[in-house]
C-alpha cells in the first residue's frame, strides 16, 4: 500500500482510538484536514516549492502512526539532549506520548503543558477555538496531514505582562521500538501582550529504526511580546523531519527563530510569518552544517502587511561530502506596508566536491517606500587563510574548523541562552570533528 | 640552523627559484633584498611550506633535518615563523582566540598541556606591551579592518607569542609609517637572542637601519647573485639593483 493510502486508512482508526473528543470543533478541523491531504497528496518535485527537495527517499517506508506505548526511556538516556545545567520548564514526549516523569511543567505563572490536555479540558475550549489551526496553510498538504493526526505536543499559553525567566524545553524523543514510525507533533504557543518567552525545541531519535517527523507549530505573539525560539536539529541519519512553523505577530512584537541543523537524513523547515500590526520585528536565522548525503531545505515566507515593520534573515550553510541544501526566502511586501525594512542574507561554503546548494531569494514588493535587500554567496574554504593559520602552527583540520566556525559565529552570537550557546559550540566542534574550544 | 641547498622551486611547473644556497646560523640576521619578481616571497613561502609551490630540486634542512616533507603547521611546531607580507583577515576569530589556538596547538604537538588561561593572559599582556599594541585590537576579529601597519604589528605580536627559532619577515616594513616601523623593529630586536635567527625580506634598505643584518643577500631572477655585510644594503640603496645584473 502506498503511504498516502495507508495514512488515509489509519485516520479512521486514529479517530476511533478514543482520547479525542469527537464533538469538538477540532474534530471538524481534522476531517477537513484529512480531506485536504487526500486531495493534495504528498508534494512532488513538480511543485515549485519542492523543486529541489524530493520526499521520495523518505516516503518509501511503511510508517506506522501508532507507536507502541511501552517504551523504556530513562532520564540518563536522554539527559545529554537537555539543557540540564539550567533551570527550565521541560515538556518531554517519547514516541509522541507525553512523559510526565521526564517533564517539568507548570500552570502557575503560565500554562506550560500539553496539547492533549488543552484539547480535552473545557477551560481551554475558548483558547483552542480561537487559535488552534488558525494560521496553518491550507495549501500545504503536510500541515493538513499533521492537523488530521495531531493530538499531542506542547501547549504554551502565557498570559499578558509575564516574563518567563526560565526557558521552556520542548523535547521529542523517538524509540521506534517496533517499526518505522511517523510522528505528527503539534505545538500551540500563545504569548500575551508584553510577555517574554524563550523556547528550545529538539527532536531526537534514540534507536535504529526509521523516523519521519511531520511537526507543526503555531505561534501567536501578541502586542509587544518577545518570542525567542531555538530549534536544534542534530538527529541521526535514519531520522527525517518536515517542520512547519507558523507565526502571527501583533503590533510591536519581536519574534526570532534560530534554526541549527547539524544532522538528520532530510530536514525541511518551513517558516511562515504573518504581520498583523505595525512596528513588528521578525528575525529568522540559521546555521546548517551537514555532510554525507544529508539534505536540508530552509523555506521562509515573511508577509509584510503593515507599515513600519522589519524583518532580518541570516542563513549560513556549510556543506561537506555530497550534502545538499536549499534556501528559499520569500518576502512579500503588501502595498500598504510602506516603510518596511526587509533584509535577507544567505551565505554558503561548499567543503565537499559534490556538495551543492540551491539558493533562491524571492522578493515580491508592492509598496514603493521600502528598504529591502537580499544577498547570497557561495564560496569555498580560503586556501590562503588555511596556509596562514597553518604557518602559525594550527593543523589543517583545526584551521578549517576555526574558519568554518568563524563563518557561522555571527548566527551563534544571536543565541541569548548562554547554556544553549555553549551547547551549540560543542555540537559544532563535534560536527567539524575537532577537539577545541571556540569560546573566548 | 637553516640550510638551503640548490633549491629549485616554482609554481604550476614554472621555475621561480633557480638554485638557492643559504646557510643561517643561530643568532644571525640575514637580509634578503631584491627587485620585484626576483623570488623573495616565493622563497619565504617555500621555507614556511606553502603547498601552492612545487619543489623541483634541492633541500631545506632545519637543525640537520629535512623539512620539505613537513606540513606548514609541523614546520611551525619546529620553530619556523613567517610574518606575511599581506596578513589574512579572519572575520569571527579574535586575535586573542587565534593566538591561544596557535600556542596550544604547538604545545599539543610537543606533548604539553594547554597553557593555563592565567599564564596565557599574562603573556599576551606583556607581548602587547612590547609592541605598544592597543589592547582593543586583541579582542577584535583577526586583522579584519586593520590598517596595513596594524596588521604588521599584529604579525610581530604573534611572533613574540610563538617565540620561533627562525623568523622570516616578509616585507614587514611595507605599510608602516616611521613610528610604527621603529616600534616593530624594536620588538624584533628585543626578541633576538643567541639561539634564534631572523630572515628579513625587503625591497628597501629602510628597515635595515633598525634591524641590523649580519649578512645581506641580493636575490635576482631566482638566484642569490651577491652576498655581503650590512654595507651592501647601503650600496644597493645608493646604486639600485641594476649595477648587479
Amino acid at each position: 500500500m502506498e503511504l498516502k493510502d495507508k495514512l488515509l486508512a489509519s485516520f479512521m482508526a486514529f479517530e476511533n482510538k478514543g482520547n479525542i473528543d469527537l464533538d469538538s470543533d477540532v474534530h471538524d478541523l481534522r476531517i477537513k484536514a484529512i480531506e485536504n491531504f487526500e486531495k493534495l497528496g504528498f508534494p512532488t518535485k513538480k511543485n515549485e516549492e519542492w523543486k529541489y527537495t524530493s520526499l521520495n527517499p523518505i516516503l518509501k517506508y511503511d510508517y506506522s502512526v501508532f507507536p507502541s506505548l511501552d517504551n523504556n526511556v530513562e532520564l540518563k538516556d536522554i539527559k545529554k539532549y537537555f539543557l540540564h545545567e539550567i533551570e527550565s520548564y521541560r515538556i518531554v514526549f517519547v514516541d509522541g506520548v507525553y512523559s510526565s516523569f521526564l517533564s517539568d511543567t507548570t500552570h502557575e505563572e503560565a500554562d506550560v503543558c500539553i496539547l492533549s490536555a488543552a484539547l480535552k479540558k473545557p477551560k481551554y475550549k475558548m483558547i483552542i477555538d480561537h487559535y488552534f489551526d488558525k494560521i496553518t496553510s491550507k495549501n500545504d498538504s503536510l500541515s493538513s496531514l499533521n492537523t488530521a493526526f495531531s493530538k499531542e505536543g506542547a501547549f504554551i499559553n502565557i498570559p499578558k505582562n509575564t516574563i518567563l525567566e526560565k526557558p521552556i524545553q520542548v523535547l521529542f524523543f523517538s524509540t521506534g521500538s517496533e517499526k518505522e514510525l511517523m510522528l505528527n507533533p503539534r505545538n500551540l504557543i500563545i504569548v500575551g501582550e508584553n510577555s517574554h518567552v524563550q523556547i528550545y525545541e529538539r527532536h531526537q531519535n534514540l534507536n535504529k529504526n526509521k523516523i519521519l517527523t511531520n511537526c507543526v507549530t503555531e505561534i501567536f505573539a501578541h502586542k509587544r511580546a518577545i518570542v525567542n525560539y531555538y530549534k536544534v536539529q542534530n538527529d541521526k541519519n535514519n531520522a527525517s523531519i518536515i517542520d512547519h512553523t507558523y507565526i502571527q505577530q501583533k503590533e510591536g512584537s519581536i519574534a526570532s527563530v534560530n534554526t541549527f541543523t547539524f544532522g538528520g537524513k532530510l530536514t525541511r523547515n518551513n517558516i511562515n510569518v504573518y504581520h498583523e500590526g505595525e512596528h513588528i520585528t521578525t528575525n529568522l536565522n540559521g546555521i546548517t552544517i551537514i555532510e554525507g548525503k544529508q539534505h536540508v531545505d530552509n523555506h521562509t515566507i515573511i508577509n509584510h502587511k503593515h507599515e513600519n515593520c522589519e524583518s532580518h534573515e541570516l542563513y549560513k550553510g556549510i556543506y561537506d561530502d555530497s550534502a545538499s541544501g536549499v534556501f528559499n526566502g520569500k518576502v512579500i511586501v503588501d502595498k500598504k506596508a510602506q516603510k518596511t525594512n526587509a533584509f535577507q542574507q544567505n551565505d554558503n561554503i561548499l567543503v565537499g566536491d559534490k556538495a551543492s546548494i540551491n539558493a533562491k531569494p524571492q522578493l515580491e514588493i508592492f509598496a514603493d517606500d521600502v528598504k529591502c535587500s537580499h544577498g547570497c554567496t557561495i564560496g569555498q574554504i580560503d586556501k590562503n587563510a588555511i596556509f596562514y593559520m597553518q604557518s602559525r602552527g594550527i593543523p589543517i583540520k583545526e584551521a578549517k574548523a576555526l574558519l568554518l566556525f568563524a563563518f557561522g559565529n555571527e548566527v551563534i552570537n544571536k543565541v541569548k541562552i548562554p547554556a544553549l550557546k555553549s551547547r551549540i559550540f560543542k555540537l559544532i566542534a563535534e560536527k567539524l570533528k575537532v577537539d577545541m574550544g571556540f569560546e573566548i | 640552523m637553516l640550510s638551503i641547498k640548490n633549491l629549485h622551486a616554482g609554481i604550476e611547473g614554472k621555475e621561480i627559484l633557480r638554485g638557492i644556497n643559504l646557510e643561517i646560523r643561530p643568532g644571525e640576521v640575514h637580509a634578503i633584498m631584491g627587485p620585484n619578481g626576483s623570488g623573495k616571497s616565493t622563497l619565504s613561502s617555500v621555507i614556511a611550506g606553502n603547498e601552492t609551490y612545487e619543489i623541483f630540486e634541492g633541500e631545506i634542512t632545519l637543525d640537520g633535518k629535512n623539512i620539505l616533507d613537513l606540513s606548514p603547521d609541523e614546520r611551525a611546531h619546529k620553530g619556523i615563523f613567517l610574518s606575511f607580507q599581506y596578513p589574512i583577515e579572519i572575520p569571527g576569530v579574535t586575535t586573542t582566540n587565534f593566538i591561544k589556538t596557535a600556542i596550544n596547538a604547538k604545545r599539543k604537538a610537543q606533548g604539553l598541556e594547554d597553557l593555563p588561561a592565567k599564564d596565557m593572559l599574562k603573556m599576551i599582556r606583556e607581548k602587547a606591551e612590547l609592541l605598544k599594541m592597543d589592547r582593543k585590537f586583541l579582542s577584535r576579529s583577526l586583522n579584519e579592518g586593520f590598517s596595513g601597519g596594524e596588521k604588521k604589528r599584529n604579525e610581530i605580536f604573534q611572533m613574540a607569542m610563538l617565540e620561533p627559532k627562525l623568523a622570516i619577515l616578509d616585507e614587514t616594513d611595507s605599510g608602516l609609517d616611521i613610528d610604527a616601523l621603529k616600534v616593530v623593529a624594536n620588538g624584533v630586536n628585543k626578541l633576538r637572542n643567541k639561539d634564534n635567527a631572523t630572515i628579513v625580506i625587503t625591497h628597501y634598505q629602510r628597515l635595515l637601519d633598525y634591524i641590523i643584518p649580519d649578512y645581506v643577500h641580493v636575490l635576482h631572477n631566482g638566484k642569490i647573485i651577491k652576498s655581503g655585510g650590512k654595507e651592501l644594503a647601503h650600496e644597493l640603496e645608493a646604486k639600485g639593483y641594476d649595477w648587479l645584473k
